[in-house]
């Protein structure tokens, strides 16, 4: 069998306010904006770690491929607003030093850094868009 | 045709805005479960009256503020137990659940054993024994509730 060479490129989380998702990942997390098509509320904008090219999030609009029906995208838009919807998993070494940022900024904190009883250590926030954003220290 | 859709559109907006508040009690809840939380807390805190909160609550996540604050409750004192060497008392206030009775029997109508049995077998069974998770629960447990 050939070894297959497939790496993890870019994952999405869906946004309901470009520019302030934008603004979030750039100037909270420290993210740089690789590329920004489309506008009004239909933006696809792809962000990611500086030094880090090859792996990206895509913020985009949610729902919009034309096969979802109107049920669905109702039920869509509000799990996102419940926060039930997006989420993802970061990794840092400087989990304090990130969490502090992040409570300086506007950012609604949903768990703050706590040590787990199996053997991880993170925090966990809302992005603008209500995904919920974990971020565990590596250690 | 103008008038229905900005109606709608209004609607549509202000329902968001509504779920958007529950997601933020319900965040509070996770991130300040170990203190004396209670529902009055989170009503005013959310800027509503608390029966209002309990029903719209439940409307969005299936069961009352009380019963998601009481199995994050009961969800983090399950891994307490699994891990580490405190005692049930020390692990029930760490939680913060104040009378031990309440502690005793939401722990074992949702767990479905009492806290020092979950632990003696968390100790027989080496194999792994995850945290007890509420969504897992929640079909068989009746406090969790049903949607409304």
């Amino acid at each position: 069998m050939i070894a297959m060479d497939i790496s993890i490129h870019t994952s999405f989380l869906p946004h309901d306010d470009p520019d302030a998702s934008a603004a979030f990942y750039r100037d909270v997390l420290g993210f740089e904006v690789r590329s920004d098509v489309g506008q009004g509320k239909m933006r696809w904008i792809t962000v990611g770690p500086a030094g880090q090219p090859s792996t990206s999030i895509l913020l985009a609009p949610p729902a919009v491929d034309p096969g979802i029906t109107e049920n669905e995208r109702r039920t869509i838009t509000e799990m996102m607003a419940k926060g039930t919807y997006g989420w993802i998993l970061l990794a840092t070494p400087d989990l304090d030093g990130v969490f502090e940022k992040v409570r300086a900024s506007d950012t609604e904190v949903v768990q703050e850094p706590t040590e787990q009883p199996y053997g991880i250590r993170d925090c966990a926030f809302r992005d603008p868009a209500g995904n919920l954003v974990r971020i565990q220290e590596l250690r | 045709m103008c008038l229905p859709a900005w109606g709608r559109a209004r609607m549509t907006a202000q329902h968001l805005s509504d779920l958007a508040r529950l997601r933020r009690v319900r965040d509070r809840i996770d991130r300040e479960y170990a203190q004396p939380l209670n529902v009055e807390a989170l009503a005013r805190g959310a800027g509503m009256p608390p029966g209002h909160l309990s029903r719209q609550f439940r409307l969005a996540y299936g069961k009352s503020p009380y019963a998601y604050l009481t199995a994050r409750r009961i969800e983090r004192a399950t891994a307490l137990l699994l891990n580490g060497d405190l005692g049930v008392a020390d692990i029930r206030r760490m939680v913060g659940c104040s009378s031990p009775d309440v502690f005793r029997t939401h722990f074992t109508e949702l767990v479905g054993m009492p806290p020092r049995a979950y632990r003696h077998r968390a100790v027989d069974t080496v194999a792994d024994m995850r945290p007890w998770v509420p969504e897992q629960a929640a079909k068989t447990a009746g406090l969790t509730g049903t949607r409304a």
